[in-house]
């Protein structure tokens, strides 16, 4: 164990179609926000921690170069970290272990994307290696609805039920983002607009699926002696953990999915939770698609192998439930990846600090954050409290 | 987020010249001889296709080559309804998770010969644990499209 660390505060784009602006300009529009929040200034940081997607997404290599003087990072050292989807989530395990060493007291983490100005798709098969994979995972929502597909099976779940439970998902999500001020879709949805929506990869439809967004986001950090002066509400980092899979997609069983099951053990073991439903007071779980959501509440623990459906149709993860699950809206309404799952953090650092406004989860004390990467092979945990 | 700015217009375009290396050259010769190759691992046993180097649990080298079964059970599947880059059928079509007899491990690949006019339509042939059967292309060029797709039995 290292020395404690915390989030001292965190700044947000307004997430959506950012075409009037180029992408240094959003990403120093984040980083004044985060500065402007913690109320601290360059002089305080002894670091940056950076990352995005891969660089096809912006058509310039070493993003961290380009974007250098928007970071502030002239004169300082800085160190770049990249693992696809879940990027965010290790920047956040970046800027820890880099304070918790002991080399560093206060550090500036940032992910960003500007996901219009390319093609998204196109990056995201880059991801799969021309060999074999390429051809016909059919993108990330072939990647998903695949999964979906080996759960509706695995557990013998009627079809219309998970069809069910996916679409209250994305009915609360898409309310739930009306009340974040940086989300990017907000719609009042009904069960039926979901379940009759485009088909984009069946079973998964156009309202299960998350956007395309520009945004960025970016995350202060510091050593508990640090957060103490700094901030009168430290959202103190409790564990994390981090695994992955096989590269190869077939090689691993995606319901079972180990990657997802060992690094939330990791968290669990180091902030010592044993009822993670009954002790977390919320969740932000990184869902780019309604059904994979209802998969994490199992490999999370949330609840058991094949009952989430059941559970998130009695409302136990919408926001005024047991354990509250993105009342952002979460990655389902806003998606810049670089910054998707550092949004996570910084949106569970918000709520046990107190500062997460109109989607405050009354008197959230441990709040739980989730990036998820690669073709679903990578995931990370990182798990805040209100106490040290 | 009012006004709106004129955009730059940019391609990039680099060709890439990838080594298949001693393992996947006689993977793909072997499709070229409509010929499914897989490779066990002398430590867990398990059998991957395709072929590969290493196990990627054990770390040791892959051991016995063989040629595998050309049939075997879906695992998982979707309707792809969009089509995606870098990808080389139209759509839709069926993509699938095929466990071939004797592996450990899922194969992806595509199903066809079957009618898509929508999911019910495919649900009557397609389904987790249905048998499958790989259809092979009439020129073949050593490449993973070798197999034109599978067909339920």
């Amino acid at each position: 164990m290292g020395r404690p660390v915390a989030i001292i505060g965190s700044g947000q784009t307004k997430h959506g179609r950012r075409t009037e602006i180029t992408y240094p300009d959003l990403v120093r529009e984040a980083v004044q926000a985060a500065l402007e929040n913690t109320n601290i200034t360059m002089k305080d940081i002894d670091g940056i921690v950076y990352g995005s997607m891969p660089s096809m997404m912006e058509g310039v290599a070493m993003t961290h170069f380009y974007f250098a003087d928007a970071l502030r990072a002239v004169g300082m050292p800085m160190m770049k970290t990249e693992t696809c989807g879940t990027t965010g989530m290790s920047l956040a395990h970046t800027g820890y272990y880099w304070i918790a060493s002991g080399m560093a007291d206060v550090v500036m983490v940032v992910g960003s994307e500007k996901m219009y100005e390319g093609d998204s798709q196109a990056t995201m098969s880059t991801v799969m290696e021309p060999y074999y994979l390429r051809y016909f995972l059919a993108g990330a929502p072939g990647i998903f609805s695949m999964q979906a597909q080996e759960y509706m099976s695995k557990y013998n779940i009627p079809e219309e039920k998970v069809r069910d439970a996916a679409a209250r998902i994305s009915v609360d999500h898409h309310k739930d983002a009306f009340d974040n001020p940086y989300a990017h879709i907000k719609v009042d949805l009904s069960m039926d607009d979901v379940k009759n929506s485009r088909i984009i990869t069946y079973p998964i439809r156009l309202w299960d699926v998350c956007p395309n967004s520009d945004g960025a986001c970016a995350v202060i950090m510091a050593s508990g002696k640090k957060a103490k002066k700094m901030s009168k509400r430290p959202a103190w980092i409790k564990g994390l953990g981090f695994c992955g899979d096989e590269y190869w997609y077939g090689d691993s069983d995606k319901i079972s999915w180990e990657c997802a099951t060992e690094a939330v053990k990791q968290a669990y073991d180091m902030a010592g939770i044993k009822n993670p439903r009954k002790e977390l007071d919320v969740a932000e779980v990184y869902n780019p698609f309604t059904f994979v959501e209802l998969l994490h509440y199992e490999c999370f623990g949330f609840c058991g192998p094949g009952e989430a459906c059941d559970l998130a149709l009695k409302g136990v993860f919408s926001r005024s439930g047991e354990l509250p699950c993105d009342p952002s809206g979460g990655t389902l309404c806003t998606n810049p990846i670089g910054a998707t799952a550092l949004i996570r953090v910084a949106e569970a650092a918000m709520q046990v600090s107190g500062n997460a406004g109109a989607h405050q989860i009354p008197g959230a004390k441990l709040a739980f954050a989730h990036g998820l990467g690669g073709l679903s092979e990578f995931n990370g945990i990182m798990i805040m409290g209100s106490e040290l | 987020m009012t006004k709106n700015y004129h955009t730059l217009k940019h391609e990039v375009w680099l060709p890439y010249k990838y080594s298949v290396g001693p393992v996947f050259h006689r993977f793909f010769e072997g499709l070229k001889q409509e010929k499914i190759l897989g490779n066990k691992c002398p430590e867990c046993k398990k059998v991957y296709v395709p072929a590969r180097t290493f196990c990627p649990l054990c770390y040791v080298d892959m051991g016995d080559w063989k040629e595998l079964a050309q049939e075997g059970e879906i695992i998982s599947w979707v309707i792809a309804n969009e089509a995606f880059f870098g990808m080389p059928v139209d759509t839709p079509f069926v993509g699938a998770l095929i466990r071939l007899d004797g592996t450990n491990c899922n194969f992806l690949h595509i199903v066809g010969g079957i009618d898509l006019k929508d999911e019910n339509t495919v649900k009557t042939k397609i389904r987790h644990g249905a048998r499958v059967k790989a259809v092979w292309r009439d020129e073949r060029r050593g490449h993973m499209t070798d197999i034109l797709h599978f067909k339920p039995l």
